[in-house]
């Protein structure tokens, strides 16, 4: 389902002297449906970044991303939309919040996307804000004013509301409780059952060992700097 | 022998000003642009109207004058007597036996015939000033039928008088092209403007010319469920018992008296006088 | 798959040796937002308005989708044709509400004004949809009969979009519209725009200078500088991981707040 192939990326910053900094180089891994791959490697190895490479949040450098059939890399801003309103999910570290849109039509926002039904993607939308432990009472409200935690989980709601083939998660378990932890870890491992891809970061090691098949260590793919 | 030339104008001018209503004859309701004279009279005062006469005349013709429907006013007076006195022409006051009738504001109540001539005085001419007062824009509205406007117009009316409060000069559309404006006539005269006669329409200050061919398609401006309605006052007149004519309301006495005459002069005593001879047979 | 709807292909204005904007190339599809971001200067505004045919461009052609005959350059177009386009398929929300409003017409008439404007002839049914469309943009009916001389600058700019949306329009030109309104006014502004581009499926083009306000609304970017786009694509990719040395410039000097 994803194909990650050789894959590198530089970042050069043109107003600090131009100063090239390599974080990925031939990275290549695979996840095929229903399996969980775990993004392992110390702090600032680029985790994060090879996630968001995955999602085509950042540009790649070298190499080929495969997403369902589509290589990611080089695609069109049209095919890469399509792909992740349709094939690829993304759940970030952070909710980004919008005044005034209320936490139902947050999580609700993808389905209404490709054309659901207000009423039908309201239901789906509330279900999972029921599991995940938002009260009722807040469904109407705009998520801005939530604790980081209430946050996290709006975000991951929004993450699971659709079947993705395929979906990335970043940090999905910081800032929450063992109750809603482990609720969240159900999650996944529904979505797995029911085939989907799924690339996790996990910080807390025994989620990891929960839902992930598999462990990638991203600092195999490292430059190394001094070469 | 007159010092004048026939009807004032020289003979360019009038050249000038038949080109213009020759074009606003062959593309009805469309305003054309003319080099208004300075005339004897100051704009305001229906020059306009007295130039397109005096390029309308000949020496045969029988000119009738009426302001408001009456020959009688100074107005109308004066101008009688300005062409009495350079074009040296018949004048009457009887609406049947005019050839060139020139009118503010009226349209006479007996039906015209093919042989006559119905002049308009004209203040403003563009029916979409009042909503657009770019000149620019309005002639680009006309030449591309953009007329959105002219109906946004009677909306507002709607909206705030529950009904299209335009009780005179009320926007028409000729030959379904062109937005007019028929001058300051009461909606009343609107449905007479399909009439066997040639309309000519002249605004001396605003230097613009149209004109109707005879049996040209005139149609109020309206919505679908608020009609057109050429109303008029719901009385009849007290001098010769018309129920179907265009009333004036006159106050006769200081405590609010008041009696409704027909505006026209010239129908309502045509009206008294068969009246009475019907009394004395 | 839906059909490509504006192609936009070497569009360039010159203002003598000054460039406006110089060799735009870029296509939209149904549904799409596009931003079109810069300081002062950059040449985003001249390039909107030479897109809506508000002003003549000197090079280049725009192709629009046309309901009846396909792709056609609006360029080539009579006036009359472009005229009627924008009357009917595209719309453009001005920055300033004034511009895109007329101010002593009532709002209900402002609404109605395009639908007139095509030929309705209902005043009843114009009314409603006026009413609907009042509502939809958060205006309370009973302000139907106000002139947006009596609005607030928030409100007159959403009675501007509610004017221009009501026939429909496929494709939408906006110039800063939260430019000059209060922040609070802007997120309930933005919010409108969002969910009327979702539910509509319309395409826009949105000028602003304003990083989160492209961030919020637009699928796509473009940056310019100088009147020359220095890099376009996902807004996410474009603000999260720039490549042009501008449009990291850009990005790094916006405060948060």
């Amino acid at each position: 389902m994803i194909k990650v192939e050789n894959v590198g990326k530089t970042f050069t910053l043109f107003n600090q002297e131009n100063t090239s900094i390599p974080v990925i180089k031939e990275a290549s891994f695979e996840v095929l449906k229903g399996d969980c791959v775990a993004l392992v490697g110390k702090s600032g190895s680029g985790k994060s970044t090879l996630m968001r490479m995955i999602y085509g949040n950042y540009l790649t450098n070298e190499g080929k991303i495969w997403v369902g059939d589509t290589n990611i890399v080089g695609a069109s801003s049209r095919a890469i939309i399509n792909i992740r309103r349709h094939i690829l999910g993304y759940v970030s570290q952070f909710l980004r919040v919008v005044p005034r849109v209320p936490t139902r039509e947050v999580v609700a926002e993808p389905l209404l996307a490709i054309g659901k039904e207000m009423d039908e993607a309201f239901d789906i939308a509330e279900k999972l804000l029921e599991r995940l432990n938002i009260p009722p009472a807040l469904w109407d409200l705009s998520p801005t004013t939530f604790s980081g935690g209430e946050q996290q989980r709006v975000n991951i709601a929004r993450g699971f509301v659709r079947n993705y083939p395929a979906i990335l998660l970043d940090e999905p378990t910081a800032s929450l409780d063992s109750e809603n932890r482990s609720v969240v870890l159900d999650l996944i491992k529904d979505a797995k059952s029911k085939g989907t891809a799924i690339v996790g970061i996990f910080h807390d090691e025994s989620a990891r060992m929960d839902v992930c098949d598999r462990e990638v260590d991203v600092s195999n793919f490292s430059p190394k700097l001094d070469s | 022998m007159s010092d004048y030339n026939f009807a004032y104008l020289d003979e360019q001018t009038k050249r000038m000003i038949r080109r213009a209503i020759l074009k606003g004859l062959a593309i009805p309701g469309y305003q054309v642009p003319f080099a208004s004279r300075e005339m004897p009279m100051p704009y305001g005062w229906g020059t306009g109207g007295v130039q397109v006469s005096a390029a309308t005349l000949t020496p045969e013709d029988t000119l009738k004058v009426i302001d408001q429907g009456a020959d009688d006013t100074t107005n109308a007076i004066s101008i009688r007597k300005f062409f009495e006195k350079t074009a040296k022409i018949a004048t009457t006051e009887k609406t049947s036996s005019a050839s060139v009738i020139q009118t503010r504001h009226r349209i006479p109540e007996e039906q015209l015939t093919e042989d006559q001539i119905l002049v308009y005085q004209v203040p403003i001419p563009e029916p979409l000033r009042f909503l657009e007062p770019s000149e620019i824009e309005t002639r680009k509205m006309h030449a591309l039928e953009e007329y959105g406007l002219m109906h946004v117009k009677l909306y507002e009316d709607i909206s705030r008088h529950g009904a299209i409060a335009t009780s005179y000069a009320y926007p028409v559309k000729v030959e379904d092209r062109y937005v007019m404006d028929p001058s300051p006539i009461p909606k009343f005269d609107n449905p007479k403007m399909e009439m066997a006669a040639i309309q000519l329409f002249g605004a001396g200050r605003e230097q613009r010319i149209y004109a109707l061919p005879p049996h040209t398609k005139v149609v109020s401006l309206d919505f679908d469920d608020f009609p057109f309605e050429p109303s008029k006052a719901d009385y009849s007149c007290d001098l010769c018992g018309s129920e179907n004519s265009y009333l004036d309301e006159v106050i006769v006495d200081d405590e609010g008296g008041r009696i409704f005459v027909c505006s026209d002069t010239d129908f309502c005593s045509s009206r008294q006088s068969i009246n009475s001879e019907l009394i004395y047979e | 798959m839906s059909e490509l709807l504006l192609d936009v292909r070497g569009l360039s204005k010159y203002y003598g040796n000054r460039i406006g904007c110089a060799e735009v190339n870029f296509d939209l599809w149904p549904g799409e937002v596009m931003g079109i971001v810069g300081e002062s200067g950059s040449g985003k505004s001249t390039l909107l308005n030479c897109l809506a045919g508000q002003v003549e461009a000197d090079f280049g052609e725009v192709f629009f989708n046309t309901r009846s005959e396909g792709m056609k350059d609006t360029f080539q177009m009579s006036e009359p044709e472009r005229r009627m386009l924008s009357r009917t398929d595209w719309a453009f929300v001005h920055q300033n509400a004034r511009d895109g409003l007329r101010m002593n017409v009532s709002a209900g008439g402002n609404v109605g004004e395009r639908l007139m404007a095509v030929g309705s002839r209902h005043y009843g049914k114009i009314r409603e949809k006026a009413v609907d469309w009042l509502e939809r943009v958060e205006i309370h009916n009973s302000r139907i009969d106000d002139r947006p001389k009596a609005f607030s600058g928030g409100m007159q700019q959403r009675l501007q979009i509610a004017r221009n949306l009501v026939t429909g329009p496929r494709l939408v030109f906006m110039d800063e519209p939260t430019g000059g309104l209060d922040v609070s006014v802007q997120a309930r502004l933005l919010d409108l725009i969002k969910s009327l581009v979702r539910e509509l499926n319309l395409s826009a083009i949105i000028v602003t200078h304003d990083l989160a306000v492209v961030r919020l609304l637009a699928d796509r970017l473009m940056v310019m500088k100088d009147g020359y786009v220095v890099e376009s694509g996902l807004t996410d990719q474009v603000l999260d991981d720039p490549q042009h040395s501008y449009t990291q410039l850009l990005v790094s000097s916006v405060l948060q707040a």
